[in-house]
């Protein structure tokens, strides 16, 4: 009916969700244009979104749907984390806020074809009574109990209420699970990273999770296909707590009293262990979503709930050795920048090269639309490898093999391309088809 | 049971034949169930095959060959696939018959299949029973559960229709039937098209027997009852498990196919419960042939 995303609004850019969406958005060449807006400056690095600063205000929001004529908005700003932000700026941003965003999308001659809330399945709350997966269709049957949980349900009566008004546009609500992943900070992967696990004594909830990469893709999915309604999106298989633990190589540590819980881990916050109340039904009685509705869309999910929990283990297990050795290899934005504009770098092994016909593959040196590229948005983002890869030519054997070892793969084609143009050593060849080799595997 | 109000089902019943199209998007639905992941020894419903199967060796293979010398009949049946809803009489203070019927399908039927027993709610919000109770195969008498259960994963059900009301029965009541609620699982097995399958246990009354029940107790502890039994609360929470060496028989009765019926219960109430009520009779009737033929309490 409405087609595909072309010119999309992100809200929420500095949160981790909206950048994350942004970045993989700007890979998709049909979408022309990725306005975000934030109060906050953005946290990750964009190459061709523009980031307006500007509040949720609708009526400005508006003026920036309007001019650049959105059809899609992405709304991702939700808090679905009590730790993330206090309980009024956490309800003001998720109730206020998302009023304002549709306020913005409303009026008789608004672009807006689509909308998609990224919401949550603490719309579904924790209670004795749930069915071990909800669907979409079901219910509350109880009132929500904590702020978060409110938040969510008076959010997604907002957008309920706009979908109905508006059947011209697409709405789309995705409930999330609990999300896991290297980069993403929730209060379950605080408590996963502790040395030991605390569970409520006698209590074995189940959990399902679903992959960082897997919330963009979701996200992705409802912008590029007409997803009309509510869907749970949650990777498969429900674990119970304690097997969690172990796929974690952790041990879990039940001492949380069964009674007066809330009581209990109230003072726990000074040590460092915040467990937010929406976090307390899910240690108690656990969750299951029914994630079948968005599979029929031909969504497929990269991992499941188990594999999510695997890859959180051997983040967790690696990242203390990897910071300090991955250090040196590591991308520093300013540096790159230095080396790439500063007048004052000398270039002067440049011109040698500039001949060559591959040259260009890696070259540096400002191009003639400089001016331009500082004015408009932020210098592409440089590929660590594509500056610092040193002209192969110039160095031994042994120094190209040791390289190889940091590329990944646009590194790997482009040193093979520049061997090919230089000298052509054979061993340099093999240590490049090995590396790829690994990397496959 | 949720009441589903489904306007457009009220106008026609498709007879099975008409119906079969129409399933086949819930086949789709049954394919996209999430795939099993053989490293795992924990399902997706919390069902723990090394904690199972540590009961099964242990606990429930005494009481069941040995304390009850369980004897079982019409075992063929329960089908060998394909969803099936089991109904049983309930009795028992913490009630054996569940764990017996269960180890009976294991042991005897030509196919053992894994028995999903459904359990009241309350559990889930007790420590220890909320951590045990999932991993020994209870599910919560949820409707979507037992239709997830029966239609999406063709797996075997047991109901206790007559739920805490049998349990809680006085010895002097032994046998006698309470109301099969408000025929909660016919229209459960209709809407999954699932076979019924009426079940009868002979022993769990005099096994556990119930002399009195303690109301004060029951509201401070905030268990279901607070029953006086030969053991309990003599004997402390363990008193439970006290059991007194009653012999076990267990009657499967011929299966009635709800697929006849129609999937859509809530347009015709009654037919709903008159076979709620024929189910009630039959499994009343054949407890009192099993009772009347039986000579011993103790030997059978």
């Amino acid at each position: 009916m409405t087609g595909t995303a072309r010119r999309v609004l992100v809200t929420g850019l500095s949160t981790y969700w909206g950048g994350r969406l942004a970045q993989a958005l700007e890979a998709f060449p049909e979408v022309e244009t990725i306005i975000g807006v934030d109060n906050k400056e953005p946290t990750r690095e964009l190459e061709r979104t523009e980031y307006v600063k500007v509040g949720t205000q609708h009526s400005l929001i508006q003026r920036i749907v309007r001019a650049a004529e959105i059809d899609t908005v992405i709304d991702t700003r939700l808090v679905v984390d009590s730790i993330a932000t206090t309980r009024a700026k956490a309800h003001e941003n998720n109730v206020i806020g998302t009023l304002n965003i549709l306020a913005a999308c409303t009026g008789r001659d608004s672009p807006v074809r689509r909308f998609i809330l990224k919401s949550s399945a603490h719309w579904y709350g924790c209670e004795q009574d749930d069915p071990a997966f909800f669907t979409e269709e079901m219910r509350r049957k109880h009132p929500p109990s904590t702020p978060i949980e409110r938040d969510i349900v008076e959010a997604e009566a907002a957008v309920a209420d706009f979908a109905d008004k508006r059947p011209d546009v697409t709405v789309t609500v995705l409930r999330f699970t609990n999300v896991l992943g290297p980069s993403v900070d929730t209060s379950h992967s605080r408590m996963f990273a502790l040395p030991m696990v605390p569970m409520i004594l006698g209590f074995d909830p189940r959990y399902q999770f679903i992959h960082e990469d897997d919330v963009v893709h979701a996200l992705e999915h409802s912008a590029f296909n007409d997803l009309p309604g509510i869907y749970n999106v949650a990777g498969d298989g429900v674990l119970a707590l304690s097997e969690v633990i172990g796929l974690l190589g952790k041990r879990p540590l039940p001492v949380l009293p069964p009674w007066g819980t809330g009581l209990f881990t109230a003072p726990l916050r000074r040590f460092g262990f915040d467990v937010p109340p929406e976090m307390l039904g899910q240690m108690r009685f656990g969750r299951g979503l029914d994630n079948r509705k968005l599979k029929a869309t031909d969504f497929e999910y990269q991992f499941t709930s188990r594999e999510t929990v695997l890859r959180l283990g051997e983040h967790l297990r690696l990242s203390p050795v990897l910071s300090g050795v991955t250090e040196p290899y590591r991308y520093e934005r300013e540096v790159e920048e230095f080396l790439r504009w500063s007048p004052h770098v000398r270039r002067e092994d440049r011109p040698a090269d500039a001949d060559t016909a591959d040259a260009g593959l890696y070259d540096p040196s400002p191009p003639a639309t400089e001016g331009t590229a500082i004015i408009e948005e932020p210098p592409p983002e440089p590929e660590p490898e594509e500056t610092g890869l040193p002209d192969p030519g110039m160095l031994e054997v042994e120094e190209v093999i040791a390289l190889v070892a940091h590329l990944d793969d646009s590194g790997l084609d482009r040193l093979e391309v520049l061997e090919r143009s230089g000298q052509g050593r054979d061993e340099v060849f093999e240590a490049i088809a090995g590396a790829r080799e690994y990397e496959s595997r | 049971m949720a009441e589903r109000t489904s306007l457009a089902g009220v106008a026609e019943r498709p007879a099975s034949a008409d119906h079969a199209p129409e399933r086949a998007p819930a086949r789709r639905e049954r394919d996209l169930l999430p795939a099993i992941e053989p490293e795992r020894q924990v399902d997706d419903w919390g069902r723990s095959e090394r904690v199972e199967d540590f009961f099964d060796k242990t606990l429930v293979e005494f009481f069941y060959r040995y304390w009850f010398r369980a004897e079982v009949e019409g075992i063929e049946n329960v089908p060998a696939s394909g969803g099936a809803l089991l109904v049983s009489n309930h009795s028992g203070a913490l009630p054996p018959d569940a764990a017996v019927i269960a180890k009976a399908i294991k042991d005897e039927h030509p196919s053992p299949r894994k028995l999903n027993v459904t359990v009241e709610h309350f559990f889930k919000g007790y420590p220890l029973f909320s951590m045990l109770i999932p991993k020994i195969g209870c599910v919560a008498a949820h409707p979507a559960n037992v239709q997830r259960l029966l239609f999406d994963e063709e797996q075997l059900v047991l109901v206790f229709p007559e739920g805490r009301k049998g349990t809680e029965k006085v010895f002097s009541e032994r046998y006698k039937l309470r109301r099969f609620g408000r025929g909660g699982f016919v229209t459960a097995a209709m809407r999954a098209q699932a076979k019924l399958v009426p079940v009868c246990v002979v022993g769990a009354e005099e096994a556990a027997p119930i002399f009195a029940h303690v109301r004060p107790l029951q509201k401070l502890t905030g268990l279901l009852y607070f029953p006086l039994t030969p053991t309990f609360p003599w004997l402390g929470p363990l008193g439970m498990l006290g059991y007194l060496p009653a012999k076990f028989r267990i009657r499967f009765l011929e299966p009635i196919d709800t697929a006849e019926l129609g999937a859509d219960p809530d347009s015709d109430r009654a037919l709903v419960q008159s076979i709620s009520q024929e189910v009630r009779a039959r499994i009343q009737e054949n407890l009192r042939d099993m009772v009347g033929k039986r000579r011993s309490v103790w030997f059978g």
